[in-house]
């Protein structure tokens, strides 16, 4: 295949991811907007970023003020999943593939891009990847910057019932792997109760919201992988 | 506040050498079991974590958002997509809040 024609064959492949960005990033936007960000400064959250759960997380700590380094350790856990997906990528890159591609390619590292990549078959081909990146993450900074204009013009209620989109989006990645598997259901029940635990009971409820999302992650995490450690040949990458 | 500019900067940084580390330096596979097991498991639990009980807290009733959470999670459970999930929740915040 031609240079073009890969190019043209990423765009197709991420013309649905880039419409289903739209729509989570707009309610990313909405996220931002209730904290106070503008529009540039969606635009510029999520195009330097890449990651809903990730951003999302991260307004949680801007929302309560937080330190720097607050922010930078709630990234890195809300973003751990990626390590394992750049990792995954980096067994399927040709030998002679140019350094810069490496650099460009884990920028556009996110769950769908990873899928799409992972699945086409033999060595990664970095310009199908840009073709898709292209249109995906387009569509993923611009939807976050009308999420935060229409986050001004918008009704209360409507700004309420959009709101819960992301949420909704995190029940959706959720919920099948806790169906296939009884340890992540496990984790998904404990760090339910453990969050409403430490969002009510008093001294821990004052610690700040993404401090605690932190702590809860890291113990929770951290417990699960010493009980039920995962039997996986190694860098396969989780499925999310 | 601190700067919003210096915080997204912050986690911009971040989320890229999370990405660019393990394909330019790490490019063997990771081996230690404790450390994949974690990272398998750390998606789901920090998706639980923010989702409650923040969901009841981001609308304007709690009702309404315990609502679309056990309705959400239903709805995954018996196979409805991403979209799908997300939509409904909506919905349901949506047309509650009508009578809350």
């Amino acid at each position: 295949m031609s240079n073009k024609q890969l190019f043209g064959a990423g765009v197709r492949d991420g013309m649905p991811v880039c419409l289903g960005y739209i729509a989570v990033g707009f309610s990313i936007g909405i996220a931002a907007k209730s904290v106070g960000l503008n529009a540039f400064q969606g635009f510029l959250l999520s195009f330097l970023n890449n990651a809903s759960a990730g951003e999302y997380a991260g307004l949680t700590v801007m929302a309560a003020a937080g330190t720097y380094l607050e922010i930078a350790l709630m990234t890195l856990v809300a973003n751990a999943r990626y390590l394992l997906m750049s990792c995954a990528l980096s067994q399927r890159v040709s030998p002679d593939m140019k350094f810069c591609h490496r650099l460009l390619i884990s920028y556009g590292i996110t769950d769908e891009l990873f899928g799409l990549g992972i699945a086409r078959p033999g060595f990664i081909e970095p310009i199908y990847m840009y073709g898709a990146f292209s249109v995906a993450l387009t569509g993923w900074s611009f939807g976050t910057m009308f999420g935060v204009l229409a986050g001004s013009v918008l009704s209360a209620r409507l700004v309420s019932a959009l709101s819960v989109a992301l949420f909704g989006m995190f029940i959706a990645i959720i919920i099948p792997p806790a169906k296939r598997d009884r340890v992540v259901l496990l984790c998904v029940i404990v760090s339910f109760a453990a969050s409403l635990a430490a969002a009510s009971l008093p001294l821990i409820s004052e610690i700040s919201e993404g401090t605690r999302t932190i702590i809860l992650t890291v113990v929770i995490s951290a417990g699960a992988a010493v009980l039920f450690p995962v039997k996986k040949s190694a860098c396969e990458g989780s499925d999310i | 506040m601190r700067n919003i500019y210096v915080y997204i900067f912050i986690m911009g940084l971040v989320s890229y050498v999370i990405r660019v580390l393990p394909m330019t330096l790490i490019r063997r596979p990771i081996k230690n079991q404790f450390i994949l097991s974690f990272l398998y498991y750390v998606p789901y639990v920090t998706l639980a974590v923010m989702t409650f009980p923040a969901i009841t807290e981001a609308t304007q009733s709690p009702v309404a958002g315990m609502a679309a959470l056990i309705l959400g999670i239903a709805a995954s459970w018996f196979g409805a997509s991403l979209f799908q999930v997300s939509v409904l929740c909506c919905a349901v915040v949506f047309v509650l809040e009508l009578f809350l």
